[in-house]
């Protein structure tokens, strides 16, 4: 697992774009306490920026009115949240069970091979970055890959340098 | 062999929108739920056997049963779509190709346990997955199914999607709960139980999306039309997702107690390139895996998997080919739940740890008989010590394959 402990400022003030902030006002009615939206507020931050870095945590704990370290708390606890910038194309490729029993190593070792990075790494344009990701749920298509939040079933070498032709 | 109860407007085109799923049948029970009690809509749920499709198959009814009775504090209802289980991949079919389906189950269950709030926990990766369930969501609001009058009665409902960010753990319905309050999902204590004391402090009734997506057929025909399907003590359907190394694998609406090898061969088309079966993991990856002589015998219901020592889970059934290298396979597994811990647990969290590091030795070659002996003591000392069962859901499996599949841990050692 890579480090997450790390936070990273940017330098420059967060704050929520017009669209995220009325989506956070809608939610902030369906919760009874105002700690129910660290992680949608997390969502929205990441939705925006792709990544969470340090200004915004502390903006959030600002709206919400909570401890920056509640932020951090779930910021650093749950995997999907990127502390630090992704590739613009950002490769999951399912490790566990069934995607392993049909192949997913091939899928991987040739994205090392063609993108030249180990899973957990980024590429150093910034293109790509690359991770091997606990079941996704589509165990019956198998071997999978998320493509920046898009689900490809059924792959294999072929179709995964058919996708990655794709990615201009 | 397939019977399509719950799965009947998957196939249908644009069954996700409302107009199509109402022309169909949905919400067509609201009227006959609001002439009844909410105490008959339970008596008609424990009438028909149900048992949570979440994985331990607790009776759905009884659950519900155990809310205190008269508090002055809100109940709440968690729908469980966290699904990140390996090999289980069924609840998703429902939200995306019949959301209505469990609008309407959510309708019924909040109406039979007096609850007004309810939150579906959806696992972070579901990306599309949620915003199809937020736009059925919205039909149903701007239909009048949800909000402050339901179907046009005198009874409040609203449902929030609150999307989980990657943690398996947060399947265990206190971590659900706990990531709901914004928390990092580590289980709770138990008791209380969350029907005492689960959000917000207050009352709650966690079930399975595939649960709560039962009741709409469950309520409009009857306890007895569903009990029709299925065995006595195993009632119904339920959407089993069938992977692995198998010719057509795939997800199928079947009855409990069909003989697991007729639904791998008939259903799923047999072993994949007509290769020899090694083995079959029944349940999802936590359940312990069947050869393949267990596995003749064993039907899909919840007695024949406990007469054969494991679990019916969550319905996940996985094929093994004779090709499948089971230490391995085991190593994958271990890997899978020592990443998933949360940490709280020493025996888990470091327990799972030594597993993993004993597997590898073994797998590169510099492992003993004492490394294979010490894995399996591991599994012993480790279950039932923690606070939630994710790391019996590592040992049980594992247990398994050491004691069926010796032989392949000793050709590493030896
Ligand atoms: C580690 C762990 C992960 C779990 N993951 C899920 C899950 O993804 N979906 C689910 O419905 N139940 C899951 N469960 C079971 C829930 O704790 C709970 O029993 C279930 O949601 C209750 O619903 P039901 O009675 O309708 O089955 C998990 C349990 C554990 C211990
Ligand atoms: S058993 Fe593991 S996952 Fe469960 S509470 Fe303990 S440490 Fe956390
Ligand atoms: S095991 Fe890969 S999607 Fe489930």
């Amino acid at each position: 697992m890579s480090d997450r402990s790390k936070l990273i400022e940017t330098g420059t003030p967060f704050q929520f774009d017009p669209e995220r902030d009325a989506e956070f006002e809608r939610l902030v009615t369906r919760y009874p306490t105002r700690e129910s939206l660290i992680l949608p507020g997390l969502w929205l931050i990441q939705e925006q920026e792709g990544w969470v870095c340090a200004e915004a945590m502390a903006y959030l704990a600002d709206r919400i009115g909570t401890f920056a370290s509640k932020i951090y708390e779930a910021a650093t606890f749950y995997t999907m949240y990127n502390l630090h910038p992704m590739g613009e194309y950002h490769i999951c490729v399912c490790r566990t069970l069934s995607c392993y029993l049909l192949g997913k190593q091939q899928i991987v070792d040739y994205l090392k091979e063609e993108i030249g990075i180990a899973p957990g790494e980024i590429s150093s344009n910034g293109k790509f970055s690359l991770e091997e990701v606990e079941c996704l749920g589509h165990c019956g298509t198998a071997p999978v890959v998320q493509l920046n939040g898009e689900f490809h079933e059924d792959m294999d070498v072929e179709k995964m340098k058919a996708l990655l032709a794709t990615c201009k | 062999m397939e019977v399509k109860l719950l799965s009947a407007r998957f196939d249908i085109e644009d069954g996700h929108k409302i107009e199509v799923a109402k022309k169909n049948g949905a919400y067509a029970t609201l009227d006959k739920l609001f002439a009844m009690e909410p105490g008959e809509v339970i008596e008609e749920v424990k009438a028909s056997g149900l048992r949570g499709r979440g994985g331990a198959g607790f009776p759905t009814g009884l659950k519900w049963s155990f809310l205190p009775k008269g508090l002055d504090k809100p109940v709440y209802l968690a729908v469980n779509s966290d699904e990140s289980e390996p090999a289980t991949f069924k609840d998703r079919y429902i939200l995306v190709k019949d959301p209505h389906m469990l609008i309407e189950g959510i309708i019924i269950c909040c109406y039979a346990i007096n609850s007004h709030d309810t939150y579906i926990y959806i696992r972070g990766e579901y990306v599309s997955q949620a915003k199809a369930l937020q736009a059925a969501i919205d039909e149903a609001y701007a239909a009048g199914y949800l909000g402050e009058k339901v179907a046009g009665h005198d009874f409040r409902l609203d449902v929030t999607v609150h999307r989980g960010a990657g943690a398996y753990v947060c399947g265990e319905e206190t971590a659900l709960l706990e990531s709901i309050e914004g928390k990092k999902g580590q289980p709770r204590s138990k008791p209380p139980f969350p029907a005492v004391e689960g959000l917000y402090g207050c009352p709650t009734i966690i079930n399975n999306v595939q649960s709560i997506g039962s009741l709409p057929f469950i309520l409009t025909n009857g306890a007895d039309a569903y009990k029709a399907h299925g065995t006595e003590k195993s009632p119904g359907t339920h959407l089993f997702g069938i992977s692995g190394l198998v010719e057509k694998p795939g997800m199928y609406e079947l009855p409990l107690g069909l003989p697991l090898m007729e639904v791998i061969e008939k259903v799923a088309g047999g072993v994949k390139g007509g290769k020899k079966l090694k083995g079959v993991i029944p349940g999802g990856s936590s359940t312990p895996v069947l050869l393949p002589e267990e596995a003749a015998t064993t039907t899909l219901d919840y007695e024949s998997m406990a007469e054969h020592k494991t679990m019916f889970g969550s319905g996940g059934i996985v094929v093994l080919d004779e090709d499948v290298d089971i230490v391995k396979l085991v190593k994958n597994l271990i890997d899978f739940y020592h990443h998933e811990s949360c940490g709280q647990c020493t025996p888990c969290r470091e327990g799972l740890g030594w597993m993993l590091k004993i597997v590898k030795k073994i797998i590169n070659g510099d492992g003993t008989m004492d490394d294979v002996n010490l894995l399996r003591e591991l599994c012993d000392n480790i279950e039932m010590k923690t606070v939630c069962v994710l790391s019996a859901a590592c040992t049980m499996p594992v247990r398994s394959y050491l004691d069926k599949f010796r032989h392949e841990f000793e050709a590493y050692v030896q």
